[in-house]
């Protein structure tokens, strides 16, 4: 890009970035992941008109299909999971771009086949040598697929022109998988092309947490441990493992969601400002905020697992984990984890962050909830505010994006009795009600190779070292008898032993 | 709906209070008013493509319908909140001398200190931005498409009396357009030497792009009239031969450039709600539609001269 473009203009808002002419290979077509998130997304950013004239989309898998079997999939998917209206004539010039390799991921012969496909593709669809591997596959399967991409030169760009790859979490089980996961793609991949796909960050709402911090200025100026007291991050979902079990037994709640999720979001919460909102400076700002977190010394005290057990959720009846097909009776993975993290900052230092996660807990619900310390002095009667709690700020990032700002006001009609009240920010209803899919926003980023929203390696490992103790040290309880998982009723909000670790500092969980 | 007859700003904005209260949500989400001056014919329509757009941009729309001139002043208003509209609503018809103070009545209703935005769906004022009502928004939109006679004039004049913050809904509706022709450019940074756009013989959206295409190349642009439906096609001039978009049915386009194959692109005509959602997404000036705007009276006033 050596001269600008002169269509293009910095002032000229209105006109969308349009990939550049590129394709994509999917591994994995036939996962939940790639049916319910990534066609439909292609198909509406297709429908958008954000994607390049002559996309083509390109399936690969142990499957006996033709070209036609695999534009099925696709459309049952876009059918049945799009955002977008379906249209004929977007979904024709969409489809005429789809192809399919059958075989499996040490076959020569199917890579080969997938190398000429990509230079027909390039050839009759003009995709000018640029794709995508989108690796939509279990991670014990990436080293095959990149070492045959390598082996069959279909990892090298010729010059002016891009390949990348697109992983999903997890990205390893601890720290040193991930090494040696980041490893096995590094050989193949230089960093910047590869892709670690988070969803959470494409939300618009996790994006808003630093326009809210940083384009204001009522917030930043008490964004510190002089009024804050704690913050608590909260992911919990309703539904149990559902038939996942082979996926989850082993990983748990804290591998699956804390060391990504909650983690991300905590270093949006709690990172200085960037010297810009590039990837490079946002970056650097989320590893100081990992590279400064430190763990209470007491492990057992400051950490909660559990394991759901049958009982009634949301007006159903539900087994409980260890019945769940797949898993083992003697199963020591936890559906539930609490966490406790310091960060040693001055500017957080003492403001403990409390992150939890878990299965069928009572609504499916991802919060931030920054909660300020209570007014140093109240010059009410102690009767007066017995019913007022503390300050907070809550980021809602789904469902029902929005932000809410809790604090006391008097009730009406009394002499002076002060209780707490919500004041409402709708995010959801409202901006983003037309707004699109987290898939669709990264999945063009990655094909107009735009980093920011995409976690770098060094964020990963950094992610594990917090995490690993953790881990540890639960797995030392397991081999030496002294804990488990403790059981928590379904719908509930959790065991009773992460109620106790907040109550040994004082506080309670918000009930979200 | 609530039928307000012989009312005032005063009682219309009790009413949205009451209605809230009553919907539950005494909390407003709202992000700002739009005003929507129209005629009994069209203010269904016009109501319609502002609900759809309230999705996106949550907004106290008031509808105002300027009826006769003639008689006794008075003021009507159905007020309305949730079924569909995720804001408020009012229709206001104003009858008699009132027809002449219709922002004595739309003031008191715009939401404290957030931005206003006006659309006229037909008859704009000579001049928006000094329409008594245009002053009132930060955000004046018309639509020369919409004049039943004589449209090309129409979009020559709101160039000419283009002040910051107006908007034509033909500009809006080129911006899949523009962002296709982008897209050539940004795939091979070649010289255009000229260019061409064909469309309907009457075609305010084809005329802004032309003006565009010269204001942003400096090249000649050569303006073909066609059978549409709207713009049939738009040809790239390089020294590597013609870039070409052409869409001759409205709705799929097939996109060319030298040595790649031609490829299908959906560019589909878009709809009124659509376009109006685009217009309400930024409310600052248009910079690049003022520059287009200037250069197409000064083309104007050349072919003419």
């Amino acid at each position: 890009m050596t001269q600008p473009n002169p269509l293009r203009d910095p002032r000229d808002r209105r006109l969308p970035r349009i990939a550049g002419p590129c394709g994509m290979v999917l591994f994995g077509v036939t996962g939940d992941l790639s049916r319910k998130k990534i066609m439909p997304a292609i198909y509406d950013l297709a429908n958008r008109g954000l994607l390049p004239p002559g996309f083509s989309l390109t399936g690969f898998a142990r499957r006996d299909w033709a070209d036609q079997d695999f534009a099925q999939i696709v459309h049952d998917s876009v059918k049945a999971h799009a955002r977008t209206e379906f249209r004929e004539e977007v979904w024709k010039q969409l489809a005429e771009g789809f192809r399919f390799v059958p075989g499996d991921f040490d076959d020569d012969h199917a890579f080969d086949q997938l190398r000429r496909t990509i230079e027909e593709l390039d050839e009759e669809r003009g995709t000018g040598g640029n794709h995508a591997f989108y690796l939509a596959i279990p991670p014990g399967f990436f080293g095959d697929v990149v070492g045959q991409l390598k082996e069959h030169g279909l990892s090298t760009p010729r010059d002016g022109s891009w390949r990348r790859v697109v992983v999903e979490k997890p990205f390893g089980h601890d720290l040193e998988s991930a090494r040696e996961l980041n490893a096995t793609l590094g050989e193949v991949f230089p960093p910047g092309s590869v892709f670690r796909i988070d969803h959470y960050l494409g939300k618009e709402t996790v994006q808003n947490i630093l326009a809210l911090r940083f384009a204001n200025e009522m917030f930043e100026p008490i964004w510190n441990n002089t009024y804050v007291d704690h913050v608590q991050i909260t992911m919990a979902e309703d539904v149990g493992i559902g038939g996942r079990a082979g996926y989850y037994d082993g990983i748990g709640a804290a591998r699956d969601v804390i060391q990504n999720h909650l983690l991300q979001l905590m270093c949006l919460v709690a990172m200085e400002e960037p010297v810009s909102f590039d990837a490079e400076n946002v970056r650097i700002e989320k590893e100081k905020v990992l590279a400064s977190v430190q763990l209470p010394a007491r492990l057992d005290k400051t950490t909660a697992r559990g394991q759901y057990a049958a009982g009634w959720a949301g007006g159903q009846k539900v087994e409980g984990f260890l019945d769940e097909d797949g898993i083992k009776k003697s199963s020591t993975t936890e559906t539930y984890a609490a966490v406790t993290l310091n960060v040693a900052t001055r500017r957080w230092a003492g403001v403990p962050f409390y992150l939890r996660t878990g299965k069928r807990l009572g609504r499916r619900v991802t919060e931030v909830a920054i909660v300020f310390k209570r007014a140093p002095h109240l010059p009410f009667a102690a009767s007066s505010v017995e019913e007022l709690t503390q300050n907070a700020l809550v980021i809602r990032v789904q469902p029902d994006e929005g932000v809410t700002l809790r604090f006391g006001s008097k009730v009406p009609g009394t002499q002076m009795e002060i209780r707490d009240v919500n004041m409402d920010f709708v995010y959801g209803g409202s901006f983003t009600e037309e707004s699109p899919e987290a898939y669709e926003r990264l999945i063009l980023d990655v094909l107009l190779g735009d980093p920011p929203l995409f976690p770098r390696h060094e964020e990963v490992e950094l992610s594990w070292k917090i995490l690993d103790p953790i881990l540890a040290h639960w797995a030392k309880q397991d081999a030496n008898g002294k804990g488990r998982p403790e059981a928590y009723p379904s719908g509930g909000w959790g065991p009773k032993s992460a109620d106790d670790m907040l109550a040994r500092d004082g506080r309670t969980w918000r009930r979200p | 709906m609530i039928e307000l007859m012989d009312t005032n700003a005063a009682q219309i904005a009790a009413e949205f209070t009451r209605a809230r209260a009553r919907a539950g949500s005494p909390a407003m989400g709202m992000v700002m008013t739009l005003v929507i001056v129209v005629d009994e014919d069209d203010a269904e329509d016009a109501m319609k493509a502002a609900r759809a757009a309230s999705h996106e941009h949550p907004a106290r729309v008031l509808g105002v319908i300027l009826g006769d001139g003639r008689g006794a002043p008075q003021v009507n208003a159905q007020v309305g909140t949730g079924s569909g509209w995720s804001g408020e609503t009012a229709v206001i018809r104003l009858s008699g001398e009132v027809v002449k103070h219709a922002e004595s009545v739309v003031l008191p209703l715009l939401l404290p200190d957030s931005p206003v935005a006006i659309w006229w769906p037909n008859h704009p004022p000579e001049d928006p931005a000094a329409d008594p009502l245009g002053r009132l928004a930060q955000r004046r939109i018309t639509d020369a498409a919409s004049a039943t006679r004589g449209k090309t004039r129409a979009i020559h004049h709101q160039c000419q009396v283009y002040t910051p913050g107006n908007t034509d809904l033909a500009w809006t509706r080129l911006t899949p357009w523009r962002a296709l022709l982008a897209a050539i450019l940004d795939q091979r940074p070649v010289k255009v030497t000229s260019a061409s756009v064909t469309a309907e013989r009457i075609s305010p959206s084809a005329d802004l792009l032309a003006a565009w295409l010269v204001d942003r190349l400096k090249i000649p642009v050569e303006r073909k009239n066609s059978n549409g439906p709207g713009i049939t096609e738009v040809v790239l001039r390089t020294n590597q031969g013609d870039a070409r978009i052409s869409r001759p049915d409205g709705k799929l386009a097939v996109f060319s450039v030298p040595d790649r194959p031609d490829r299908p692109v959906a560019l589909k005509r878009r709809e009124l709600p659509e376009l109006l959602a685009e217009e309400l997404r930024r409310l600052d000036e248009d910079d690049v539609y003022a520059e287009t705007a200037r250069r197409l009276v000064a083309l104007e006033g050349k072919r003419t001269k």
